[in-house]
């Protein structure tokens, strides 16, 4: 076989992601009634980046067969940092940038500390620290307010050279800048290892705590990231309880759709992204078909559902019943 | 020749787990150059052993130097470290990853603190070729590769991290014949680039046709080492042989053959590679033994039987008619009446937190209930006389099972389903780790169980227990009955020639002779 | 009778571990501490009050609880409880007999999205965190639809109301006796039944379960079921205590009916706990709440003690055994 045909392989579920993406923004734009324009996709590209980000943090944390519930609400609690410190001279504007990321990655590296050392289940932890996180949301925000630096936000959700749009050029800087070296690294493959097998992981010298705690800490980072941008398309912070969870669990649905396995190990933050922009995409053919929007949750639940359920045909190739029990 | 200094040496090693001593005062020495096999039947020790010298497990006494120096490893790591690596039966590869990736997994190339692909793709395609496996394509994913080419991956993931010392312990045993003789190939070419290979493997002219030399292991000590090709198959079975006679067996009863159908009868029954066409009876009042070397499709034999695997061909018959098992609710109803003392009491066979009496009870729940409220009554008294009958020595039945001792606890394993009133009883192994008295206590019952009218397969790794406690033994070898032993027939050296797949007429000759 | 009684008194003593004496501790120290802040911590109409506030949670864990000790999550619990409170008021509408169904029909409702749920989990392996999100999603999507994505304006019927907030007995409310039934029920299920034994076995250890010929698989598919109507019926309850059902009333369910049970001392990765804990832990919680708002304490504050809470107890009791 040649070269390519494994790589193929190996990508088949991120390939898949950006294939339903792509024919799905296709029938989207056919269909819209401004058509395939700048607009249109600057428009599309805004909404779905802030899943994208979600969505990549969740994957990483995904390929080393954990789960972070409180991804949404980390989402959420930078962006109500934001709408704070996010403002005044170009200075602090940066510093406050650079607070609301460590505020991340600290949230991020909390639910590791406590998956990997206090040896909680992740699901159990993160529901529970994402409870704090969102407190902490609400105290910085009772009522949605606040403001950002608007050149930036301008800067940050409008277009480069009137084409791109700046949003998708930054979700492809933070791609080459975090998850590239990341999946490149001996910490990114030992993640993948620890997903796939931590047993054979631990028989073959795998720093499998280092490789946790990287993946955990990096999750929240890119949350914040999100959490940034949502800031700069609303120029508030607002600490909404139903839309942090919302992000939560459209993120688990984005990465299912992006060909990341659940039980860990396999796929990848790119699949993740398309993943979003897929679901994304879905949810909003309804508008254009000229549906009722009151029918996007049930479509995109249902989608959700879909996409779970697919995972369990492996089941069927099973020839010992005791391996239904792991 | 000069008679070289050992590379590694092992002085007086032992290593007790619980009460039971795996090895005992163990010696043993390696020589660069050498490929050296170990032999000796299960639970001789052979696998403690390495995994002491892999630094899987640290030995309780004893001394081991690598180049006349002093040497102790922590973790396998540190082994691998001190050129020590061992390819271990159960795999330790990574499902998800590539071929190449999982060769380099302990220590990639990198640059500027990303791994290398290129160098990562040379040192895989290198190892690969050393290992005589360039057939596998670096990228292809592990868990996409068959067993056999897995197996050749994990050879080239020692070889990468350029051991002095290589431990294969039945390292061939997934591989097909085209891959053995390649394999062999490799590792003798590794012993004339100066490397000390330890090779465990049962395959008798597998070690024929690749050892310098050889050491026999028997209750964990070392009995011989000698020149390959010095002795006879038969010699090596002779010191294989002689393992401690301590248990006293009941009576076997001699009953006249009856002529009621088995209760239970195989016909052809096959799972994937695992099992192939298996047919045997086991008729009311019988013990049949499984023999074998472990891991030779016995325990695959047991799970099918209880309805646990899917996609069995073959049938399966009780009474004379053929039934469908397909789970362990429809093998212990009463139509059929089957019970398995699985494998591992700890995860398979006990709720270690919960107590005496809900263990007791749980797979009888039918029984001493109605319409699905527990009677606490009769539960107790059940429970009473199972506690009773076994002798479960046991502070009250409200006590965690866990809290027993292990013989304890494999007899509760046992009551639990005596419970049920099987009429057909499948024992897996259940003296494992278990003391003397208790071992005693359950061939007795296992006894008095037939003589009331069980049909009862008992698989065993003590050969021993064979030899005492069954009418008749089947002896496994890569899935398949290779030899049915009867009555008398049942000796501790046709036990062994057979599991070993050595040609019995010869052995018997040779027995004969000497 | 003297054996009877040894053999007892052990069971009664192991009843009682630390996580549940711990957690009965801890509510002493709050009614303590309420009592500090106000004086009518203490007085009867308010312990009354708490109680009949606990019971819709009470009512709602106890089916968390049973999907816990399996070592499994329903995570469906907010719109389960939503669905509920919204189809049981929907139908009540319809005359006569929709007041009549109303409280059945919502529970079904329930049951419906839990034997969801418990397919997915049993016999499609899917992770249960997983399926219940995603069917919370589609109850989500249903209600949204349904109410066109305003408040309903359907009203709870009358036997919701009266369930909720009536007194058969006086003094008691209805919604205490209701709690009453379900956890009498609970215990019954789980310490008299062949089915009570085989949730504790499969939570301990699903493959020995399996292999002493336990159908674990309906087993969990029909804990599952329970779940989700006893979810829905708290819904019900809820409906009828504030005459109308409103959008994500469920939301605020999800977090401290896990902590209940969780603090209460019932471990998250399956077969150990007993009603009894899940009992205090849902007090501690009432009263953690209540304590909070009498010190005025603000939302962001309560959330935050939850979590820490949470947190605290679980590295307490609830952490993993060390593998090697």
């Amino acid at each position: 076989m040649k070269d390519w045909r494994f790589w193929l392989a190996e990508q088949r579920g991120t390939l898949l992601a950006v294939g339903i993406f792509v024919m799905m923004f296709i029938i989207y734009s056919s269909n819209h009634p401004a058509g395939f324009s700048p607009n249109v996709v600057q428009t599309a590209a805004n909404k779905g980046v802030l899943l994208a980000f979600v969505a990549m943090a969740q994957a990483l944390v995904v390929i080393t067969a954990g789960i972070d519930l409180s991804v949404g609400m980390i989402f959420t609690l930078t962006n109500c940092l934001a709408s704070w410190v996010v403002v005044g001279s170009p200075l602090q504007v940066a510093m406050g940038v650079i607070v609301v990321l460590g505020v991340g990655s600290l949230c991020g590296a909390i639910n590791g500390a406590i998956v990997i050392y206090g040896r909680l289940q992740p699901i159990v932890a993160t529901i529970a620290t994402g409870a704090v996180y969102f407190g902490i949301a609400l105290a910085l925000r009772p009522t949605p307010g606040g403001g950002v630096d608007e050149t930036l936000a301008d800067a940050m959700t409008g277009r480069v050279f009137g084409v791109v749009p700046a949003s998708l050029v930054v979700l492809a800087a933070v791609v080459a800048v975090v998850w590239v070296p990341f999946s490149r690294s001996v910490t990114g493959r030992a993640a993948y290892a620890t997903g796939s097998s931590e047993a054979a992981a631990y028989m073959s010298g795998v720093p499998i705590r280092r490789a946790k705690m990287a993946a955990y800490t990096l999750s929240g980072l890119l949350a914040s990231i999100g959490g940034l941008f949502l800031t700069f398309f609303t120029y508030t912070g607002d600490a909404a309880y139903a839309s942090g969870n919302a992000y939560t669990l459209f993120s688990i649905a984005a990465v299912v759709l992006g060909g990341v396995s659940l039980f860990g190990g396999k796929g990848s933050a790119i699949g993740a992204i398309f993943g979003a922009l897929a679901f994304r995409t879905i949810g909003d053919l309804l508008f254009v078909f000229d549906f009722d929007p009151l029918w996007q949750p049930l479509f995109q639940g249902v989608v959700l559902l879909l996409a779970v359920s697919l995972g369990a045909f492996g089941l069927f190739r099973v020839r010992n019943r005791l391996d239904w029990f792991g | 020749m000069t008679e070289a200094a050992p590379l590694f040496c092992m002085e007086g090693v032992s290593k007790r787990y619980g009460g039971v001593r795996a090895i005992e005062k163990a010696d043993l020495d390696v020589t660069a150059g050498r490929i050296h096999a170990i032999l000796g039947e299960n639970g001789a020790g052979k696998s403690t052993l390495i995994k002491i010298m892999a630094g899987v497990v640290a030995p309780d006494e004893g001394r081991m130097a690598l180049d006349g120096r002093a040497a102790t490893f922590a973790s396998p790591a540190a082994a691998n470290q001190a050129g020590i690596v061992c390819i271990f039966q159960e795999l330790s590869l990574i499902p998800d990853l590539s071929v190449a990736d999982n060769i380099v997994i302990s220590n990639p190339p990198t640059r500027f603190g990303m791994i290398d692909r290129g160098a990562q793709r040379r040192i895989a395609e290198e190892a690969l070729a050393r290992a005589g496996a360039s057939d596998i394509h670096p990228l292809a994913l592990v868990k996409d590769l068959p067993l056999s080419r897995r197996q050749m991956v994990e050879i080239a993931k020692a070889l990468a991290r350029n051991p002095r010392i290589l431990i294969l312990d039945e390292a061939t045993s997934a591989l097909t014949a085209a891959d053995v003789s390649k394999v062999f190939i490799v590792l003798k070419r590794l012993r004339a680039e100066g490397l000390a290979l330890l090779y465990i493997s049962h395959r008798m002219h597998e070690i024929a046709e690749l050892a310098d030399e050889c050491s026999v292991f028997r209750n964990g000590q070392k009995v011989a080492t000698y020149a390959a090709g010095s002795k006879s198959d038969n010699e090596v079975v002779e010191l294989m042989i002689g393992r401690e006679y301590s248990h006293v067996f009941p009576p076997k009863p001699t009953r006249p053959k009856s002529e009621t159908p088995p209760v239970l009868e195989t016909r052809k029954l096959s799972w994937t590679e695992r099992l192939r066409d298996i047919s045997f009876s086991v008729r009311a009042g019988e013990i049949v033994g499984l023999g074998g070397l472990d891991g030779q499709g016995q325990r695959d034999l047991l799970l099918a039987l209880f309805g646990v695997l899917r996609g069995c061909s073959g049938e399966i018959l009780i009474d004379g008619k053929a039934v469908s098992i397909a789970s362990p609710a429809a093998a212990k109803s009463k139509k059929i009446g089957m019970a398995l003392i699985p494998e591992d009491r700890k995860t398979e066979g006990l709720m270690l937190p919960m107590t005496v009496r809900d263990n007791l009870s749980f797979a009888a729940l039918d029984r001493v209930s109605h319409g699905g409220i527990v009677d606490r009554e009769a539960e107790r008294r059940l429970i009473d006389d199972m506690i009773k009958l076994l002798g479960i020595r046991t502070a009250g039945i409200d006590i965690a099972v866990g809290a027993l001792s292990g013989g304890n606890q494999q007899k509760v394993v046992i009551a639990k389903w005596l419970m049920n009133q099987p009429r057909i009883i499948l024992l897996n192994d259940p003296t494992r780790g278990i003391d003397v008295g208790t071992k005693q206590e359950l061939y007795q019952l296992l006894r008095k169980l037939a003589d009331a009218g069980a049909a009862i397969v008992f698989y065993s790794t003590d050969y021993d227990e064979l030899i005492g406690c069954c009418d008749r033994v089947l002896v496994l070898y890569d899935g398949a009955v290779k030899r049915e032993l009867v009555g008398p027939e049942i000796t501790e050296r046709a036990l062994i020639a057979s599991a070993l797949n050595i040609d019995m007429a010869e052995v018997g000759r040779a027995a004969v002779t000497a | 009778m003297s054996d009877l009684s040894t053999t007892r008194m052990p069971a009664f003593m192991r009843r009682l571990d630390p996580a549940v004496t711990t957690a009965f501790v801890c509510i002493l120290v709050l009614l303590l501490v309420g009592s500090m802040y106000s004086r009518n911590f203490l007085s009867p109409e308010y312990l009354l009050q708490q109680l009949k506030v606990a019971s819709f949670l009470g009512i709602i864990a106890s089916g968390m609880m049973l999907v816990i000790l399996l070592g499994q999550i329903d995570l469906s619990l907010p719109w389960v409880v939503t669905v509920g409170a919204m189809m049981s008021s929907a139908v009540a509408g319809y005359g006569e007999l929709g007041s009549l169904l109303s409280v059945p029909f919502g529970i079904l409702c329930g049951i419906a999205i839990g034997l969801i749920n418990g397919v997915g989990v049993a016999y499609l392996r899917i992770p249960s965190m997983i399926i219940t999100l995603a069917t919370n999603a589609v109850a989500q999507g249903l209600m949204v639809v349904y109410t066109g994505g305003f408040s309903p304006r359907d009203n709870a019927s009358a036997a919701m109301r009266y369930l909720a907030t009536g007194e058969a007995i006086p003094h008691v409310p209805n919604a205490v006796i209701c709690w009453l039934v379900v956890g009498a029920g609970t215990v019954f299920l789980l310490t008299r039944t062949t089915f009570g034994r085989s949730i504790y076995g499969i939570g301990n250890r699903e493959r020995a379960a399996y292999l002493s010929g336990i159908d674990t698989r309906r087993v969990v598919m029909t804990v599952f079921a329970i779940s989700g109507g006893l979810a829905a019926f708290g819904g019900v309850l809820l409906a009828g205590y504030a005459s109308k059902a409103a959008q994500s009333m469920g939301d605020a369910y999800l977090l401290p009916a896990i902590a209940a049970v969780v603090l209460g001392g019932t471990s998250i990765l399956g077969g150990r706990g007993s009603y009894l804990g899940t009992v205090a832990g849902v007090m501690l919680v009432t009263l953690l709440l209540s304590i909070l708002s009498v010190m005025q304490m603000p939302e962001f504050g309560r959330q935050i003690i939850y979590g820490v809470v949470i947190i605290g107890m679980l590295l307490l009791y609830g952490r993993e055994r060390i593998q090697r």
